[in-house]
Order: structure tokens, then sequence, then C-alpha cells
């Protein structure tokens, strides 16, 4: 086996050194009736060309060259390639969590760096080093203002993504935090007059998303107002980090529960991603997942090391902030890279791009369907209702090698035959043609078949 | 140093600065491409949503961000420099072949939302390492959802509460035996569940008067590491199980420590109904720095029902799809489907392996914790002697009487050339010292950290200080976490 840097000899030395004659000697230990005595019914052991040509099949038969209109949480963004570049390195890719700090300060100082470029788009006073993803993010951020608050319900928005409101019922059921849904208007907005009759004195929080599942921005102003009025606090999910380059971030809130996909992470099927939670500097330490903070060594030099550990895990064992241990540390390494790359300037230029694609896009979808939400304030999302079914329209775009917006049927069968589109800096106004072109004609000929059938009726 | 160690040896190391303290105004390292619509008029878009200014983000040029993060880079220890001891954390070999299939175009860039129709491949890469993860495991049934270990820890006492609660009773507690990791306990509370703790007997192993004492019919499971922290396998683990399924209980195991067992004994096999894996741990996904990871949760067939949503399954035509109608299911724990680049890695490495490579490789493992032990017994206190599959777990009770503590040991390490193991865990070592080096060592490696050990336990005797103000080679020495924890300087700020 060709990662193993033993040879036989080697092998009889060391048995010979720990007193053994053979290996079997080791396991015994477990009892007889449990060893296996037959090889694994896996793969027999592949070569590495075999292993590369196993993957290259495997990605034939994934899209491959298709352009796509897909956003809802997961967003296809340029990757600049010193990304890949810097990943790669040993001695980032291979090194444990920073806990020896004296030979982790290469981690430790680029999540430092991660914390302050969050807190600097956020508008928040602290960052954590990351959470899992946007989902679970938003489910923790819920828990530290129930702990906060001492209160234990939750308002939710219906426009917050369909997926994390379910893993939020699923952190939730358990805990004995009931939680209540919030419906949106007819500007695609969350609804504040049902905000004010669901909000109670029990409520630790609100839970937005901004921009929310439609790509609409929520009036965080107002929402923040009812929640604060009513002692709630408001915890504002963003699943669209690019947003922040152009968007006023949500200063109003008091928890946020981020997925920094879209700085520099590849799509992959759904993950890794990666979550950030920030808040507030009183709230630090209900906080879940490890912070780092600066310090001095012996001599007066400057360095870092995870700090407030008394929140986690190992050390407060049941009675931790979370039971969160791993993190998605390299995947943060990614996002701050991407934040070095874009920096002041350039993730406003590259927000402005997404918000251009999408206005034109949605333009040219008003001609010839719905597009919802119309008059609020959007970011690179956009919902499109048609006469026809959207899978319809969207298997007839696969034949174009296009994937259409995501059907909402699913999560939001009263929005009846619509989807959610998505345009990125990487969409070519092509491609945008192209597709309004092909649900122009379906629309065309649902109509005339339509008009025919009156007619007959006639 | 008393000895002069063959490993390490002294190099420059470049000083750098904070990211924020290199940026200028007008410097970019990056270009967009010309816009091919027509420009659009911001405010009049986005009205008072408008962001006008994104505060104190660096402006960099390219190079000095390659300089940069290289730089950083050099001021880690990492798997690639040499033996990464820590105990309980499996630091392996991170195969690079595995790094380049995730990057192969078609599985990178999938969309999870993309037409289940073109995703066959993304979807049959799942099938695979699942079937893998059953016949490794010898469970039924398991889900890739959960993005690391403690997450599978609470995917797993979910649908132990689920099947309770099918029963008629969740049930209140869950016994944990008290050498066990701290996720454990932490994921129990957030599942609702009271924590009771297991004592262990002389051997390190479960006290089986004792579970027999505290079992009954509002235990909902017993969370076992198997082999335990210790190193320990429990070798009265089906009196355990018989006890847990005689009153009505179920056996979790954590599966952390799985790397001593792949392809020599399946815990499927040995009375257990629930268990995580560690992608990051057993099967080579690279820990970079602290993650990503992936926690598998493998399961017995009474619990399939309550899988998270979706389930991967096989349609009638064969192709694969997702089933999301599952009445009984927990429910999602995270969106889309898991961290599935870390499924292709860990699917890259089996098939490296094969059957019979997983074998070795657990032979390896074990042999080389073996050679350890009986390299630093005598050195080194042993508080257990029972015998040791892939950890040993050392004490400092001969070097306290020198005022030298296992962090001590540990930071002179450093000075050798090694990552420090574990220190101080489990907590039913006083003063551990974890040593788990995995089967990416050789005996030459090994060697060198035999001698690298020997040699402090000499310095302790004669000179101790040297130990206690250690490292002494790091362009840092140890830095006062005290002071970071009372005053949290958390982030940058322009003037720091």
């Amino acid at each position: 086996m060709r990662y193993l840097p033993k040879s036989p000899a080697d092998r009889e030395a060391m048995l010979k050194a720990i007193g053994l004659r053979s290996i079997d000697d080791l396991f015994a230990p477990i009892p007889t009736e449990y060893r296996l005595s037959r090889d694994l019914n896996i793969p027999r052991q592949m070569a590495e060309s075999e292993i590369v040509d196993f993957f290259r099949q495997r990605s034939r038969e994934n899209a491959d060259g298709y352009a796509s209109f897909l956003g809802a949480g997961a967003y296809f963004h340029y990757r600049p390639v010193i990304i890949d570049s810097l990943i790669s390195r040993g001695e980032f890719l291979t090194a444990y969590t920073p806990y020896q700090a004296e030979i982790s300060q290469g981690t430790l100082q680029s999540i430092f760096e991660f914390q302050t470029m969050i807190c600097e788009l956020t508008g928040m006073e602290v960052a954590n080093a990351s959470m899992y993803d946007g989902s679970t993010a938003a489910a923790e951020g819920v828990m530290m203002a129930v702990r906060l608050t001492g209160r234990r319900s939750v308002v939710v928005a219906r426009s917050l993504h369909p997926e994390y409101r379910e893993v939020l019922a699923t952190y939730a059921t358990h805990q004995g935090m009931p939680l209540t849904v919030a419906g949106f208007g007819g500007d695609g907005r969350l609804d504040l007059k049902e905000l004010e009759k669901l909000i109670t004195q029990e409520t630790a929080c609100v839970l937005v998303q901004s921009p929310n599942f439609f790509g609409t921005i929520e009036d965080v102003d107002a929402i923040a107002e009812i929640a604060h009025k009513h002692g709630a606090m408001l915890v504002v999910s963003i699943a669209e980090a690019v947003s922040l380059g152009i968007v006023e971030p949500p200063r109003q809130a008091d928890v946020i529960a981020m997925e920094a996909q879209s700085f520099g992470v590849p799509l992959g099927f759904g993950g890794p991603y990666c979550g950030v939670i920030a808040t507030r500097e009183k709230y630090v330490r209900q906080m879940p997942g490890r912070l780092v903070g600066q310090t001095l060594d012996k001599q007066g030099k400057r360095g870092f090391v995870l700090t407030l550990a008394t929140r986690e895990q190992h050390i407060r064992r049941e009675k931790a902030t979370s039971n969160i241990c791993t993190n998605q540390a390299l995947v943060a390494l990614m996002v701050n890279i991407f934040m070095a790359v874009y920096g002041k300037v350039g993730l406003k230029e590259l927000a402005k791009q997404n918000l251009a694609k999408t206005a034109y896009a949605a333009g040219q979808f008003a001609k010839h369907g719905t597009v919802l939400f119309a008059n609020s304030p959007r970011f690179n999302e956009f919902v499109v209702q048609t006469s026809e079914d959207p899978y319809a329209i969207n298997s007839r775009l696969l034949g174009h090698k296009m994937i259409g917006g995501l059907p909402l049927k699913k999560f939001y069968p009263e929005l009846g035959n619509a989807a959610l589109w998505c345009c990125t800096e990487l969409t070519p106004r092509s491609a945008i043609d192209t597709a309004v072109g092909l649900v122009a004609e379906s629309e065309r000929s649902v109509r005339s078949a339509k008009e025919e059938v009156e007619e007959v009726a006639r | 140093m008393k000895h002069m160690t063959r490993k390490a040896t002294c190099h420059v190391n470049q000083n750098e600065g904070l990211i924020f303290e290199k940026s200028s105004a007008g410097k970019a390292a990056w270009k967009l491409p010309p816009l091919d619509v027509p420009e659009v008029d911001t405010n009049k878009l986005l009205g008072a949503s408008e962001r006008k200014d994104l505060g104190n983000m660096p402006e960099v040029s390219e190079i000095e961000i390659i300089r940069h993060f290289t730089r950083l880079s050099t001021w880690n220890y990492a798997i690639d420099f040499g033996m990464y001891p820590l105990g309980s954390c499996t630091m392996k070999y991170n195969p690079r072949v595995n790094e380049a299939v995730a990057r192969v175009e078609g599985i990178a860039n999938g969309h999870p939302y993309q037409p289940e129709k073109i995703s066959q491949g993304a979807l049959r890469i799942m099938k695979s390492l699942s079937e893998c993860l059953i016949e490794i495991t010898g469970m039924d049934a398991i889900t890739l959802q959960p993005a690391a270990g403690a997450h599978g820890e609470m995917t797993g006492l979910l649908m132990v509460r689920a099947y309770h609660q099918a029963q008629g009773n969740a049930r209140k507690k869950i016994l944990i035996p008290d050498s066990a990791h701290g996720t454990n306990p932490a994921t129990a509370a957030m599942v609702s569940y009271a924590v009771e703790n297991l004592k262990s007997d002389s051997r390190g192993m479960v006290d089986i008067a004792s579970l027999e004492a505290q079992m009954n019919e509002d235990v909902a499971a017993l969370m076992l590491t198997n082999p335990n922290t210790l190193g320990v396998f429990e070798q009265q683990i089906h009196k355990i199980a018989d006890i847990l399924h005689a009153k009505g209980g179920l056996l979790y195991m954590d599966g952390a420590n799985m790397n001593a067992l792949v392809g020599k004994v399946r815990p499927g096999d040995f009375g257990v109904d629930v268990m995580h894996l560690n992608l990051h741990k057993t099967f080579s996904t690279p820990h970079g720095g602290g993650g990503p990871g992936s926690g598998p949760v493998a399961i017995k067939k009474a619990l399939e029902p309550f899988l998270p949503t979706p389930v991967l399954l096989t349609k009638a035509d064969g192709t694969l799809g997702f089933d999301y109608n599952r009445p009984q299911s927990v429910g999602r724990v995270r969106a889309f489907y898991g961290n599935f680049g870390m499924f292709v890695r860990a699917l890259a490495y089996i098939q490296a392996n094969g059957p019979d490579g997983l074998r070795q490789t657990t032979e390896d493992a074990v042999l080389n914790a073996n050679y350890i032990r009986k390299g630093l017994e005598g050195t080194y206190d042993l508080p257990y002697s029972t015998p040791t599959m892939h950890e040993v777990v050392f004490s400092d009770r001969l070097q306290a009487k020198k005022g030298v503590r296992t962090m001590d040991i540990a930071k002179r390490l450093i000075d050798y050339g090694f990552h420090p193991y574990t220190t101080a865990f489990p907590l039913i070592v006083p003063g551990a010292l974890m040593i788990e080096p995995t089967e990416s060592e050789s005996k030459e490696e090994m060697d060198l950290f035999v001698e690298a050990m020997k040699s402090i336990a000499d310095e302790v005797e004669e000179d101790p200080q040297t130990v206690l103000d250690a490292p002494h080679s790091t362009r840092v020495s140890r830095l006062d976490e005290t002071a970071a924890a009372r005053k949290p300087v958390l982030r940058w700020k322009p003037g720091n």
C-alpha cells in the first residue's frame, strides 16, 4: 500500500522490539468471535491513474459546461486562481486545529484577519472562526439569542431559505423552542403586521434573511425596531455574501449568521461551505465556536491564540455554548484570501456587476412573464412567474445546455408556476438572452394553446 | 538542549504583518471583465439599502497576497513536515490524489439544486461511499449529511430520541463514560438529554457493575468510544450491549477511534446500534487547520425511518435520486447534502487502499502505537497497563516531581521538531500524554520521536528549567493566554 512507509523487515523488527510474534497478537484484546476473518467487500485496491479515471467518469455524468441560473443559497462566482495555490500548501492543508499556538501562528493570524474582515463587512464587533454552514450558523445564532434573553420562542420569516428553516426546526424541536413563521407580503418582504402579531413577551428573537430567499432586501431597520420594542433580539441570516459589497449590512441586528460560500468557495454540490457568526462584543461569551485573540509572548512579541475556550465543549462539556468542535477552517482560509483579493474596492465592483446583470435579466424576463416583487430592492435573484410549469420550461432549457431557475412549487406552492432565477458576474448576456427567448417561446405557445382551446369552446 | 536532536534545525523565518498593514488605496489584486449589460444606477435600484463604504477592507496586490499567506504558512507545523501524534485526532497522511479528484470540473462545480438527471455522477459518489462505509462498519444504513463528528453525534442522538419516541417514551438520559470526549456530553445537552457519568474500572474500561446499576428504562443510550480514549478496546463490549438492549437502551459508538478497527472488526457485529465516523480522521480528508470535517452516521435497520432528509435512493429506472418523503425523519441537520467535497476524498482514499490496504493500515496504526509504548515505558508513567490499540496514554507523574507537567513536555517536543501529543486528556488520567502516531509514521520517524521524548525526560531530571521555558526555537514563545481571555482583542483596528 503506497501510503504506508514500512517494509516487511521494519514490521518484523518492530514486532520483535515489542516482544510479539505476530500482528494478530496486537488484536488479541478483541474477542475472537467479533474479529473479521474475511476481506471487506469493497472495491479492490486501485492505482492512482484508475482513481483519477473513476472520478473523471463521474464528472462526465454530472452537468458540465451548462450555463446555470441557480442560486438559492449556493452561488457561482469566479474563484481567483491563487486561492487554490495557497490553500494547497501542506502547512495549511495538513495542520490540525491551532491549539499549540507557537507552531500554529500561520493559521491563527489568518483566522484573526478573517474575523476582522467579517466584522468590517457585517458591521458587527466580533466574528468567530467559522461554523459548518449558513443553515447551522442560523440555528446556532437563534440558540445564542435564547441563552441571552432567557426567552424561548422564535419568530422565523417564511422568506428565510426553506432548508435553513428545516434545520432550525430540527435543532429547536427538542430544546423546547417553539417556532412561529411570519409570512411575506406582496412586496416579497417579511409582513411587518404579521410580525407584530406573532411577537410576544416570550419571543427570544426574530430570524430573517437579507437579501432573503427571493433575493429581496428586507427592511431590516423596521424589523429591528419591532423586535427590540418587544425585548427580542434580531438574528439576520446572509446567504449571499457578495451582496455585502453593495447592500448596507444589517447593522441593527444583534447576531448575524452568514454563509460565506460566495467568497471563493466552490459550489461542490452543496459543501463544504463556510458559516460564520458575528455579533456585538457584549454577547461574545455566549457565542458558539472558536475565536482567535491577539496577545503577547514572553518577549512582548505580538502573537495569536485560541481564546475564550471556557465557552467550548472540551472545557465546559454539557454546559458548553455548543457542541461544535471541528469547524470549516480551510474553507475560511479560502474566504479570507478571496476577501483580500477583492478588498475594499473590488468587492463593491463585483457586487455592482451582479446587480447590473440581474437588473438586465429581470427586465428582459418581465417582457414575457411576471417578475414578482418587482418594486422591492433586490440583489442577484428574482422570482419569475410563468403560465407553464417551470419544470417543463427547465427541461426544454436543459436541451440547450442551460439550467433554468429553481422551481419554487416544492417550497412555496402559493406562488404557483414560479421559479427563482439568479445571475452573477459569470452569467453572460448571451445566456440570459437565450434563456429569456426560450421562456418567451414557451409562454407564447401556452398562450396560443389556451386561445385555441377557448376558440374550440366557443 | 542536552542531546542535539537529529530531526530539527533552524531556518530563516520571515516576519509578516497583518494584511491590513500592507494595504494602501489604489492597489488591487482583481480585475473584472467589461460589463456586457447596461450599467445601472445603484442608488435607484437599492435606495436606502445601498452601501456606500466598505470600511477598512484591505487594498493589496496579488504578489503581496501570495507572499503574505506563504509566509504565514511557514509558521505552521503540519503532517507534511513530520509526525503529528495528537491522540484521538488521527493525524494521518492526506493523499494528494484526493485533492486532485475533488477539483475535477464537474465534481467541484456541481450546484446542489441542479436536476438529478445531470447529477448522477455526484450521486454515484455518495452511493459508492455509503456502501463502503456500511460494509466497513457492519451497519445497515447511513446518512452523509452531518458536517463534522460532533454534528454526527447530534444527528445520531436525534435518531435515538426519535426511535424511543416512536416506542412511546423518549427517555431521559444518556450514559457517558468519564473518559469520553467533551463533545459527547455537549451533544447530549443539545438534544435535551440529561448526562449521567459512568465510571471506568481499574483497567480503564467501562465498569460493568456500575453500568448494570445505572442502566434502567430512563436511559436512552450509552455513548461509548471504542477503542476508548485510553486506546483500550472494551473487551466486554458484548456484555455492555446486552445490558443496554435488555432494558431497551441503544448503544451509540463514537467512531473517533475507528482507525484502530477498520478491516479487523465491525461495530455492527458487536452490538452497536448507531455510530458516527470522522472522515477527517479515519478516512484521510485533511484537517485544514480545524476543518472541514464530515461526520456520517451509520445505523441499524430499526433506526432507518428516522434518518435525516433527504435520503439517497435508487429509482425504478436504475438512476439515483433523493427521497424527501420520510414522515418519521428527524428532519434536516444541514442545508443541501453534507460536506460533499469530503465524500470525494474519502472514497478516493478507500479506493487507493482496497480491503487489503485498509487492513494493513489498521495493523500498522496499532503496531506503531505499541512500538511507542514499548519505547517509552519506564521513562514515562503508564497509568493503565491494559493492551494498547491505536493510541497510548502516559502520565506526567514521574516528571511532575520536578515540577514539569505534560504541557511543558509537549512544548519542549516542539524544539525537537515534533508536534506535541494531546495534553491533559482524557480527564481520568491526571497529566495525560495521549499519543496516536497513526499508520503514516515510518520506523525511523518513531525512533526519532522516542529519542526526543527520552531526551526530554533526561532534561527534566538535569535541567527542568529548559523544559519549563520551552519552546525555545519558535518564532513566538509561550503566549499569554490569560491576558488574551481577560481582555479579548478579537479583531484588528486601525491604529492598533
